[in-house]
C-alpha cells in the first residue's frame, strides 16, 4: 500500500482543496484527514460517519482537597507552575507528567486518563475516510495523527485498496512529524510568497531529516513568478521533484463554498486542469 | 498590554496584521513571533538581529556507575522516555518532556540533566520596534516550551503583539494564555468559518476578550459576518481582496509602506482594541 501525505509548512496554501481534487481523480483509495487540529476536508467530502470513537490519551492531575495536607511538595516539584497557591491544578498548564501524583505523601492526587478528542470511520462519495477531531486546547495531537493514519491503513487493507491520501497539518512540529513516518512520499503545496518559500524550505528540510521522498507543487503561481521560480530552483537543488504550477483561480473558493471539489465544480477551469496534470504526474511517478 | 493575533486556519493573514499593526504604531511596541514552527514576521520587519540564543530543554543522563537498575525511572516516566532493559538504561531524549520525575525518583542519584536543543531565539530591532522570534529546530516535535521561552521576553512597559501559530491545540494556547486581547484573523470561506469557530472556542476557554479581522472580506460568503454577530464577536477591520495587497505580501513588503492609506486604519484598529481590552 502507498500513502501520499500532503503538507505545506505554511498554512492556507491550498492543501485541502488539492487533496479534495485528488479524491475526485483517484480510484481505490482511502481518504485520511490528519490535520486533526483544524480539520477541513470533511466540509467538502461530506462524510457519513459509520463509526465514532473517543480518543483517550495523556493524564491530568486533580488534587483532592479533603486529603491534601498543603505540604506544598507538589508545587515544589511541578515544573509547569500548574498548581496554584490554594492547591488547585490548572488543567491547561498540567503536562500530565504525574510527578505530583507519584510523590504526594497523602495520596491526595488523582491522575485520570483524558478524553481529548474523537475519531471517525466514514463513507464519502469518493470512498472510505478516516478522520478525527482533537478537542480545543488539547494535547497529544501527534498521537491522534498516528492513530488516524493507522486506522486509514486498516480500512484500506479491509477494502483491498492500495492508496491512502492523507491531508497533513501545517507547521513542522509534533503533528507534522507524526504524519510523515512510513509515508511513501510527501507532496508539499507551496505558495509563491517570501513566507511561502521560507516555510516550504523548512518543511522540505523536515522531510529530508526523516528521509521521506518529497515532491512540490506551487499554488497561485502567477501571484509572484519570481518567488515561484525560486522555490522550484531550491527544489531541484535538493532533489525534490517539481510536479507543476497551479494558477490563481477563484474557482477553488467557489467550489469550496458549494461543498464541491474543483473537479466537480468546473472540470474546465484552469485550476482544475493544472491539478489534473499534477495528479497524472504523481500516478506515473509513484506507479499508482 | 498584550495582543495575541491568532486564526485557527492558516494563511488568513495573521502575519500581515501583526507586522502592519506594529509598524503603524511605530515605537514602544514589541513583536513576539510565537509561530516558532514557521516564523515569518522577520521576512517583513527585516530586523537587525543583536542577540541569538540557543534554547535547550533538560533531558536525563544516567551515570551507569551509580545506577542499580531498579527501574523506578521507567515507572514514573509517562512519556516512555527512559526505560531499563536488561543491564542498560535507555533514555530517549526526543520523547522527554523535561518533568524531572526520573531524577527525583532515582534512589542512587544516578541521573543528572543534559540538554536537548529546542531551537533558537533571535532578538533585534527595526527603528524603535523591538523584535523577538523563536525558530524550532528541524526535527524537534515540541514547540510549546520554546514558545514559553519567547514569551519570557514580554515587556510590561510597552505594547506586546504576538504572532500565534495556526490551529487550536497546545502551541496556540501557549501563545494566547495571559494575553489581554486576542485578535482573530479569518477569511470568509467555509474553511475560514469552521476554523474560526474552533479558535473562538479556545479564546472562550481562556476567558480573553476577542475581536475579528476579516481578510479578503469581499469574497461573497457572508456566513462569517453572521456568525460574528450571533456570537457577539466585534468585527474590527475588514480588508477587501486587492491584488496589490497580495502582491505586496508576496514580495515581503509591508502594506502600510506601499499603500500608506492603511496606516491610519491599523492605528484605529489598535484604538478599538484598547477600548475593549481597557
Amino acid at each position: 500500500m502507498k500513502e501520499i501525505v500532503i503538507i505545506s509548512g505554511k498554512g492556507g496554501t491550498g492543501k485541502t482543496s488539492i487533496i479534495a481534487a485528488f479524491a475526485s481523480l483517484a480510484k481505490n483509495k482511502v481518504l485520511c484527514d490528519a490535520d486533526v487540529d483544524a480539520a477541513d476536508l470533511h466540509l467538502i467530502v461530506d462524510p457519513e460517519i459509520k463509526e465514532h470513537h473517543d480518543f483517550e490519551s495523556g493524564h491530568t492531575a486533580i488534587i483532592n482537597q479533603d486529603k491534601c495536607s498543603q505540604c506544598s511538595l507538589c508545587r515544589d516539584l511541578c515544573r509547569w507552575d500548574a498548581i496554584s497557591d490554594d492547591f488547585v491544578v490548572d488543567s491547561i498548564e498540567c503536562e500530565g507528567c504525574g510527578v505530583c501524583y507519584y510523590f504526594c505523601p497523602e495520596q491526595a492526587i488523582d491522575f485520570p486518563l483524558n478524553t481529548c478528542g474523537e475519531w471517525y470511520l466514514s463513507e464519502t462519495r469518493f470512498g472510505p475516510m478516516a478522520h478525527a477531531r482533537l478537542g480545543i486546547a488539547e494535547e497529544n495531537s501527534g498521537k491522534l495523527v498516528v492513530l488516524i493514519r493507522q486506522e486509514g491503513k486498516k480500512l484500506a487493507e479491509e477494502r483491498h485498496m492500495d492508496l491512502l491520501l492523507t491531508d497533513g497539518p501545517p507547521g513542522i512540529g509534533c503533528p507534522v512529524i507524526a504524519s510523515l513516518g512510513g509515508a511513501t512520499a510527501v507532496l508539499i503545496v507551496a505558495e509563491p510568497t517570501v513566507s511561502g518559500r521560507h516555510d516550504m524550505e523548512r518543511v522540505a528540510e523536515l522531510a529530508a531529516f526523516f528521509k521521506i521522498p518529497a515532491m512540490v507543487c506551487i499554488n497561485k503561481f502567477d501571484l509572484n513568478p519570481d518567488q515561484g521560480e525560486a522555490i522550484e530552483a531550491f527544489a531541484k537543488q535538493r532533489n525534490i521533484k517539481v510536479m507543476g504550477r497551479i494558477p490563481f483561480d477563484p474557482a477553488f473558493t467557489q467550489a469550496m463554498v458549494q461543498g464541491k471539489t474543483i473537479v466537480e465544480f468546473d472540470g474546465n477551469s484552469e485550476g482544475c486542469k493544472a491539478v489534473k496534470n499534477i495528479w497524472e504526474t504523481l500516478v506515473q511517478r509513484l506507479e499508482l | 498590554m498584550i495582543i495575541s493575533v491568532a486564526s485557527g486556519k492558516g494563511g488568513t493573514g495573521k502575519t500581515t496584521v501583526v507586522t502592519n499593526l506594529a509598524v503603524s504604531l511605530g515605537s514602544d511596541v514589541q513583536i513576539l513571533d510565537c509561530d516558532v514552527e514557521e516564523p515569518n514576521a522577520h521576512l517583513f520587519i527585516r530586523p537587525t538581529i543583536e542577540e541569538v540564543k540557543t534554547i535547550n530543554t533538560p533531558v536525563p543522563e544516567v551515570d551507569m556507575e551509580k545506577c542499580n537498575l531498579c527501574g523506578k525511572c521507567g515507572e514514573i516516566c509517562q512519556f516512555k522516555a527512559i526505560v531499563v532493559i536488561g543491564d542498560m538504561v535507555l533514555a530517549f531524549h526526543e520523547l522527554c518532556h523535561s518533568c524531572g520525575g526520573c531524577i527525583e525518583v532515582c534512589p542512587e542519584k544516578a541521573i543528572t540533566e543534559t540538554g536537548r536543543e529546542l531551537g533558537i531565539i533571535e532578538k533585534g530591532h527595526r527603528n524603535g520596534l523591538e523584535f523577538i522570534h523563536g525558530k524550532l529546530r528541524i526535527g524537534e516535535a515540541m514547540s510549546p516550551p520554546l514558545i514559553k521561552k519567547v514569551r519570557e521576553y514580554t515587556r510590561s512597559d510597552i505594547l506586546t503583539i504576538i504572532d500565534a501559530p495556526p490551529g487550536t491545540s497546545c502551541p496556540v494556547i501557549a501563545s494566547m494564555k495571559g494575553a489581554d486581547f486576542v485578535l482573530l484573523v479569518t477569511e470568509p470561506t467555509p474553511f475560514g468559518l469552521h476554523d474560526l469557530k474552533l479558535a473562538v472556542g479556545a479564546v472562550k476557554i481562556l476567558g480573553i476578550p476577542c475581536g475579528l479581522v476579516i481578510n479578503r472580506s469581499d469574497m461573497g460568503y457572508d456566513q462569517v459576518t453572521k456568525y460574528a454577530k450571533k456570537e457577539d464577536v466585534p468585527i474590527l477591520m475588514e480588508i477587501p481582496f486587492d491584488r496589490r495587497i497580495a502582491e505586496t505580501y508576496a514580495r515581503g513588503d509591508m502594506v502600510v509602506e506601499v499603500m500608506p492609506e492603511w496606516k491610519e486604519k491599523f492605528v484605529q484598529l489598535y484604538h478599538d482594541i484598547e477600548k475593549i481590552a481597557g
